[in-house]
């Protein structure tokens, strides 16, 4: 049974690695602007063709 | 290019901006426009293949204004101004963040992350919508920051830079309830897990083996959450104590830190497995409630001054010439252009040109005032018409208008709210639960010593109101949601208790019970054929004096050429049209007053003492000298003002204060009844302390107001709500913003907030059910960590579903 100890202290490192991974996404800005991004990336990409239709 | 104007009967949307073009509307490529403005948008994004602009919304454009002054951005070339906008500067980057208030839809994201390509210079631009901010970069070799300005502006995003912007860093909110929200989330869940063996009896062995090493695991992981997320409970209760007063957040403080000692004790002694599960718990769940309470809106903001409405930089005259300098720079002395529609930014002497100032905003006179050499002219004010030179005789911040912000009232940094109904309970909360907790020690004293501490923190555990601290936040902030949706924002939710506990409304007059934009023309005289209309719109569409702008709408567009056109600052209009003299202005201007006889023949009421009051609200026309008749501008009161007056008046005590004269008074008593006060030629000063005596009669003021006059008496009030035509545009500090749309709804609101009230005081009720239990197990020390790990969350979960869901039913009663 003695292994529980080192389970456990590898699922707490996995989870501090989860805890940093939000911490990294705050710090950079994810969740000042929950809005914009999801919108940007609907705009279709047409800087290489020739007249856009509308 | 292919430009032609023909006539085309139907009616067309403007293809940039959605409008309704006029009977002659440009073409271009068979697409109406409505002016040159939006077609020479379209032009420029449709060279630079931009035409995915129209395809992703309908009419996604602003009709763009063609007032165009020249060197109306020069000041951006100024260094200090430079210095404080830039964020970054280097020889090869330059960046910074502008306000957008124009921003509303995909389109302008698009547009807007695409500047790039219509400028070169712009190394890359990036949206962020909610705040309705631009952050770009250029480079200044290519490119300078009046060019971004300018194109900004030309395509009908003119950003908004005033004083307040100046030196003010982007401010990204706080962050650190996401921290402490995600650190008590982690730790809550590891803790949970671990607590589990000690839950289930088929592990007893495993409980044996490893209880004490996941115990220390479960310390270790919760001292983060009490040195970091738990931080502001303490702080808050702190800060409380220090005034002399108990606030919710007491009692939180208090059963964390029994809830932490208790378990601790326990796993050091090795005498139980502690309560960490439901510690850790506890603060992720309250963090919940004030991360939920702490939702405001991005792109309002609640605290402006009257910096927020002063221009930047001002046009300096001196011996070398015209110069732009920054108007926190400006001395008294100082010699100053101010041009049509800017507006004045220090009290100064008119010294030259003729003055005609629109101070709606400030002092709340519905229409401009003129003025003439050697009068003061007081900041603030917009002047219309020709450009004026003026002598500053006060420094910005010594101004007539800014001295307002000098006053007590706008120092306190948080302005002095109602007592809370969370923190009233939370008070009596304290009371009860020591009392409970002293009777626990005298019960089991003489009985059972261990049995007595273990009732003892049992009580103190219990006693951490968390399901309390939730009912406010939760019920609260749907009711925000539900506001939000009629453009009705509050500042946070103390303000929807406020408004809930209100007894009083003041309004202010101009701006906020009349509608500024539209005035009632009444013609009064022999009728004019249409010929004699045409004539006299012609001579109309000469000024931009609002009367005459107002004027031109009502009037049929002909196509006379007018000559030998005067106008007369403050009086009126002449020019002659097809060889008629068409003469539009006051009476004295029409040349002496319209004796008796005169007005009778033109079926004009005479000119009484109440009626010469309001003189300058009176158009009088003439042809060839003769009086031909009058056009009247009445103020128009928003719409079914009458039906919200009467129904808030049933429940309200009311008043108006005014800063403009008295001549609507009548009117005002009539909409009002009997028994509201009615205040006119008020100043600013005299709102504010107003305001101050009817809270010493123990009055909960609402006051509603649009202008800077009223900033003060918004700031002195229980609830300051500011109307706004547009959201965007300033809105002096307050707590709420109402848009002026939805202003019909304000009776709906009031009444919303009111049941929202009695959902909090159910939902306390709520929890405090669950409390009784968790008391009744404690004092016979039944209550183990099993009893708080099941009763914690369950009593947090429902609290939080009870309040949402019946706010939400409320809000879907009274239709919002």
């Amino acid at each position: 049974m003695e292994i529980i100890f080192g389970l456990i202290v590898i699922s707490l490192t996995v989870a501090v690695l989860f805890l940093l991974a939000f911490v990294w996404a705050v710090r950079s800005k994810q969740y000042d602007d929950t809005y914009t991004p999801a919108v940007r990336m609907l705009f279709e990409d047409n800087e290489t063709q020739t007249p856009a239709k509308h | 290019m292919l430009t032609t104007a023909k006539l085309t009967p139907t009616r067309h949307a403007c293809t940039h901006c959605g409008e309704d073009c006029p009977t002659h509307p440009i073409l271009l490529r068979d697409k109406p426009f409505c002016c040159q403005g939006c077609k020479a948008v379209y032009e420029l994004l449709d060279a630079n293949n931009l035409c995915t602009y129209y395809a992703l919304d309908e009419h996604p454009g602003q009709k763009v204004q063609e007032v165009e002054l020249p060197g109306r951005f020069d000041y951006l070339d100024s260094e200090t101004v430079q210095a404080q906008l830039l964020s970054f500067r280097s020889d090869t980057l330059a960046r910074l963040t502008l306000m957008l208030p124009q921003m509303h839809c995909a389109s302008c994201i698009y547009l807007l992350e695409n500047l790039y390509k219509l400028n070169a210079g712009v190394s890359e631009s990036r949206v962020n919508f909610l705040r309705k901010e631009i952050s770009i970069s250029y480079v200044p070799a290519e490119t300078s920051l009046k060019e971004v300005v300018k194109l900004l502006a030309s395509l009908g995003y003119e950003p908004q830079i005033t004083l307040a912007e100046l030196g003010a860093q982007p401010n990204h909110g706080s962050r650190a309830i996401y921290y402490k929200l995600g650190l008590a989330g982690f730790c809550f869940g590891n803790v949970m897990l671990l607590a589990f063996p000690d839950y289930l009896s088929f592990t007893d062995q495993l409980a044996h083996a490893f209880g004490r090493f996941f115990g220390f695991i479960s310390l270790v992981l919760s001292l983060p959450v009490l040195l970091y997320s738990a931080q502001d409970f303490y702080r808050l209760a702190w800060a409380g104590l220090k005034q002399r007063y108990i606030n919710l957040d007491f009692p939180i403080s208090l059963g964390l830190t029994a809830l932490f000692s208790v378990s601790s004790y326990e796993i050091l002694t090795g005498t139980g497995p502690g309560y960490f599960d439901s510690f850790t718990g506890l603060v992720f769940f309250m963090l919940i409630g004030k991360w939920v309470q702490q939702h405001t809106y991005d792109a309002l903001r609640f605290d402006r001054d009257f910096t927020s409405y002063f221009p930047v930089a001002v046009t300096l005259l001196t011996k070398e010439g015209e110069k732009s300098v920054s108007v926190k720079e400006l001395q008294v002395g100082a010699r100053i252009l101010v041009r049509n529609q800017e507006v004045i930014p220090a009290d100064a002497i008119l010294m030259r040109g003729t003055g005609q100032i629109d101070y709606s905003f400030v002092s709340g006179e519905s229409v401009p005032v003129a003025k003439v050499t050697g009068e003061v002219v007081y900041a603030g004010g917009r002047q219309v018409g020709e450009a004026v030179e003026l002598e500053v005789v006060r420094e910005v911040s010594q101004g007539y208008l800014t001295q307002l912000w000098n006053n007590p009232a706008f120092q306190k940094a948080d302005k002095q709210t109602l007592e809370t109904y969370a923190n009233k309970v939370g008070r009596y909360f304290v009371a009860a639960t020591l009392l409970i907790a002293a009777g626990a020690i005298l019960y089991w004293y003489p009985r059972d010593q261990q049995m007595m501490w273990r009732a003892f923190t049992s009580v103190l555990v219990i006693a951490c109101p968390c399901a309390l601290s939730l009912a406010t936040p939760f019920a609260l902030g749907s009711a925000l949601t539900a506001f939000g949706r009629w453009k009705f924002f509050l500042k946070n939710s103390n303000v929807a208790e406020t408004l809930g506990r209100a007894t009083t409304i003041v309004f202010d007059k101009t701006g906020t019970l009349t509608d500024v934009k539209r005035s009632a023309v009444e013609y009064s005289g022999p009728v004019l054929t249409p010929h004699e209309q045409q004539m006299l719109s012609a001579v109309v569409r000469q000024s931009t004096h609002p009367l005459s702008l107002r004027l031109a709408e009502e009037l049929p567009q002909g196509s006379f050429t007018v000559t030998d056109f005067v106008e007369v600052p403050g009086q009126g209009l002449r020019g002659t049209v097809n060889g008629v003299v068409v003469k539009v202005g006051s009476a004295a201007f029409i040349e002496a007053e319209p004796s008796l006889e005169q007005a009778r023949q033109a079926k004009l009421e005479p000119l009484t003492a109440e009626t010469a009051d309001n003189r300058q609200s009176r158009v009088y026309v003439s042809l060839d000298d003769d009086l031909a008749g009058c056009y009247v501008f009445r103020n128009v009161y928003r719409q079914d003002l009458r039906e919200i007056l009467a129904d808030l008046g049933r429940r309200y005590r009311m008043a108006v204060l005014s800063g403009d004269n008295d001549t609507e008074q009548d009117r005002l008593r009539e909409l009002f009844g009997p028994k509201a006060e009615l205040r006119f030629h008020q100043t600013p000063q005299q709102k504010l302390d107003y305001i101050a005596e009817l809270k010493r009669q123990g009055e909960t003021v609402i006051m509603v107001g649009d202008g800077l006059n009223d900033a003060g008496a918004l700031q002195q009030a229980d609830a300051g709500i500011a109307l706004t035509d547009t959201l965007s545009n300033f809105s002096p500090a307050c707590d709420a913003i109402l848009d002026a749309g939805s202003f019909g709804k304000l009776n709906t609101f009031l009444k919303f907030t009111q049941d929202c009230l009695q959902v909090v005081l159910a939902t306390f009720v709520l929890s405090f059910v669950y409390n009784g239990v968790g008391l009744g197990l404690a004092v016979q020390g039944k209550f183990t960590p099993i009893v708080s790990a099941i009763l914690m969350p369950i009593s947090s979960l429902s609290v939080m579903l009870f309040a949402t869901l019946l706010v939400r039913l409320a809000a879907y009663k009274r239709k919002l």
